[in-house]
């Protein structure tokens, strides 16, 4: 551990790492490789819809998890820091629909004020508004937290940072779960929505409470859509703000150097606060969908969805926005199919060997770049 | 501060008349002296409180009744707090300075086992009401304590319950099992549900496992949904169980759910668990006389802040079918002195209880009948009172 109180040396001196991860490591990777494989395959020949069906919901958790991973992978690429409060935010989000919902009505405004416009509409509408209120709440949050926890930070030494995000997160955690804050308990969530669900046999039909879709059938229901529209758009919008936009080269220039970047006449604080804002607005998004998907909500929801996109931002290449989805992807498969064909305590072990494996092999991820080291 | 010395001894000194009198007094009124040893203070104050009305109901009735062989009751009420030492210390000032010889009490395992020890040592009666755990009745090598009693069931007797409630009941054939590896009572009671519904003929197509800090379930009720169990048994508690049925109504599963008492929670989502059965000590709606008897008099001893009459919890009931199991023994025995009568009587004791007909088997743990709950979206439903 003393090597990393010492900011500039970062790597262990003694092995190279390709020198101890010799053919008896990359044989063991690739039969692991070929077991999964192998052990997938006969699953999706032997019964294929069952295999739909887990892949659906691996799906669904993959794209929850992308819209937390970006919120990482953005910030570490511009401050170096992992924020690990970033799960905290998620669960903020999930509290603040939560309130909206069942304390303020807010999903029932629009039919409220306009009773003459359609109920869909209107229900399309007042969630719509819920989910932007978490996200506005989930953005003064991020970016009070940066200011008061990181930015006196921003010439400490990384490590400084990291454990005042890892205090951060303990604190939302603990401060939420006070009785008069969210409470310690499971909270039965209130959907501004209502859940519709359909199966796939022979076209497509609607699940109706009640009754048992026939054998063989492949369900999904309309939050699985509404998630990957959402998730799907957000990774859109970045890449749009990133290589489009002014600010996106703003972020861009504070990433390679910021004090260039300041030479330039680039205000670096604002564009590191503009980034915390960013991801803190996708990480409300994803709390709040994920609550409705998941329907129970507590204070220490936001710890495994964040730490399982921090994996996937890992595997995607920490500091790359289509890393990050890809992994995210990546990573609610692994989950599903671990549930599905192993069993489900096991799958938070295979999340985190996962980060294991790609540290060894690849610690760069997916689409990362062979860092180089600033002085 | 002489005044002060001489009130404390005064004190000491009408402590040891009382600690002499103790049940052997014969002089003037005959008294009997009983301690309820509850946590009125503590993690759980409302299990004490609850605990600690039932068995004062029932002492109540029996005073009012001529008291038990002659003698009136005293009860002493200590609050053991849920918590080992303060209920060792309760137990020691009231056995060593009140010279009691009967306890009723604690609600919780962990407080009631040592407490046992101490009565097993000194040979005083323990009757637990709603101590769960196996290790309450039985010491570490097996052996059941001699003086120690409860008037619940133990948690794997649920399963059974559970087992025979769906094969006979509900005509299942087929059940799916899911539970948290991690929680003993859920172990245990999913344990003896599969154990006893094989033996009933019944087929386990399945069971899976998850975490109590789980939110996602679908990958388990995508194979339940392939599975098409007769009963998913989920004997968890109530916020599992809430996650669990409403995404499973939402993936139109319609296999009935099953479980055991962590269901019993204000909280419980009855609207998501609609069409679920559980098992419980007891049921408020049990049309038997014992417990409309019951429920009257408790309601009309007490009364919730706005005046209406309590309904009584689990923990009441058990509290109060504790101390009439014991003054029953108490009469049957002829003596309310000799401890070794009563315990013998204890242990061949036939009573309708409120919480059912109750006798013990060899390890002094009630066999008695279970009450099955349906839960409706109304509300939760007495359906049915299953014996063993």
């Amino acid at each position: 551990m003393q090597q990393v109180s010492t900011p500039s040396q970062t790597t262990l001196p003694l092995v190279k790492p390709h020198t101890r991860l010799a053919w008896v490591g990359q044989l063991f990777f690739i039969v692991l490789g070929l077991a999964v494989v192998y052990i997938l395959g006969k699953n999706l020949i032997s019964n294929p819809t069952l295999f739909a069906n887990i892949f659906i919901s691996g799906l669904q958790l993959g794209f929850v998890y992308a819209m937390i991973a970006l919120g990482y992978t953005m910030v570490y690429g511009i401050v170096k820091l992992i924020n690990f409060a970033h799960g905290d935010v998620f669960m903020v989000g999930a509290f603040v629909s939560f309130f909206a919902v069942t304390r303020f009505n807010l999903h029932q405004w629009p039919l409220a004020v306009f009773p003459s416009i359609p109920p869909m509409v209107g229900v399309v509408i007042g969630s719509i508004s819920v989910i932007i209120l978490s996200m506005l709440i989930c953005i003064m949050l991020a970016v009070t937290i940066e200011r008061v926890a990181y930015k006196p930070l921003r010439d400490a030494p990384r490590i400084a940072a990291l454990i005042t995000a890892i205090g951060v997160s303990f604190f939302l955690e603990y401060f939420g779960a006070l009785n008069f804050v969210f409470s310690p308990r499971f909270i039965p969530y209130e959907r501004p929505f209502e859940v519709v669900a359909w199966y796939i046999k022979g076209g497509i039909h609607q699940v109706v409470p009640g009754t048992q879709p026939p054998d063989g059938s492949i369900t999904f229901s309309n939050i699985l859509l509404i998630i990957m529209l959402a998730s799907v758009l957000v990774q859109i919008f970045l890449q749009f703000l990133v290589k489009r936009t002014k600010i996106g080269v703003a972020m861009r220039a504070a990433s390679y150097d910021k004090q260039a970047a300041r030479l330039m006449g680039i205000d670096v604080d604002s564009v590191i606060s503009f980034t915390f804002a960013i991801g803190a607005a996708f990480a409300g998004l994803g709390g709040v969908l994920y609550a409705i998907a998941y329907s129970s909500i507590w204070s220490q929801l936001g710890i495994l969805p964040g730490l399982k996109a921090f994996v996937a931002a890992v595997l995607g290449g920490i500091g790359s926005i289509p890393g990050a989805f890809v992994g995210a992807l990546i990573m609610g498969q692994a989950e599903s199919m671990t549930m599905g064909y192993i069993s489900t305590p096991m799958r938070d072990a295979v999340a985190f060997t996962i980060l294991i494996i790609v540290l060894l092999i690849r610690p760069t991820g997916i689409f990362g770049e062979p860092e180089k080291e600033k002085a | 501060m002489r005044s002060l010395k001489v009130l404390s001894l005064f004190v000491i000194l009408s402590m040891i008349l009382v600690a002499c009198g103790g049940t052997g007094s014969t002089g003037g009124a005959k008294e009997l002296k009983v301690a309820i040893l509850a946590p009125l203070s503590g993690p759980v104050p409302t299990f004490g409180v609850s605990t600690r009305d039932g068995a004062l109901l029932a002492i109540e009735e029996w005073n009012a009744k001529g008291g038990v062989n002659g003698y009136t009751i005293v009860p002493i009420v200590e609050d053991s707090q849920c918590t080992p030492e303060p209920a060792v210390n309760a137990m020691n000032k009231v056995v060593d300075q009140d010279g009691v010889k009967f306890v009723i009490g604690e609600v919780c395992s962990k407080a009631t086992i040592p407490i046992s020890e101490i009565g097993t040592e000194k040979k005083v009666v323990v009757i637990s009401g709603t101590s769960t755990a196996e290790a309450v009745t039985v010491d570490a090598n097996g052996n059941t304590k001699p003086y120690t009693f409860r008037a619940c069931f133990i948690d794997a007797f649920q399963g059974l319950v559970g087992a025979k409630f769906a094969t006979e009941k509900l005509g299942a054939k087929t059940a799916f099992i899911m539970l948290d590896q991690a929680n003993d009572y859920v172990k245990g009671l999913a344990e003896e549900f599969e154990k006893n519904f094989t033996a009933m003929g019944g087929t386990v197509v399945g069971k899976e496992s998850y975490t109590a800090k789980d939110t996602d379930f679908s990958t388990i009720l995508a194979k339940i949904a392939e599975a098409k169990p007769d009963v998913v048994y989920l004997p968890d508690y109530y916020n599992i169980v809430n996650l669990v049925t409403k995404q499973a109504k939402e993936k139109g599963i319609t296999s009935a759910f099953l479980g055991g008492d962590g269901w019993d929670s204000a909280d419980l989502d009855v609207v998501a668990a609609a069409g679920g059965y559980f098992t419980n000590h007891y049921s408020p709606d049990d049309p038997r006389p014992e417990v409309v008897n019951f429920l009257a008099a408790y309601g009309a001893k007490y009364k919730n802040d706005d005046g209406t009459a309590k309904v009584p919890d689990a923990l009441a009931t058990l509290a109060y079918d504790a101390a009439n199991m014991l003054f029953t023994a108490m009469t049957t025995a002829g003596t309310v002195e000799d401890v070794d009568k009563v315990k013998t009587a204890l242990e061949g004791i036939k009573i309708n209880a409120v919480s059912g007909a109750i006798t013990l088997d060899a390890k002094h743990n009630p066999v008695k009948a279970a009450a099955i709950l349906a839960v409706t979206a109304e509300g939760v439903k007495f359906e049915a009172s299953i014996a063993p």
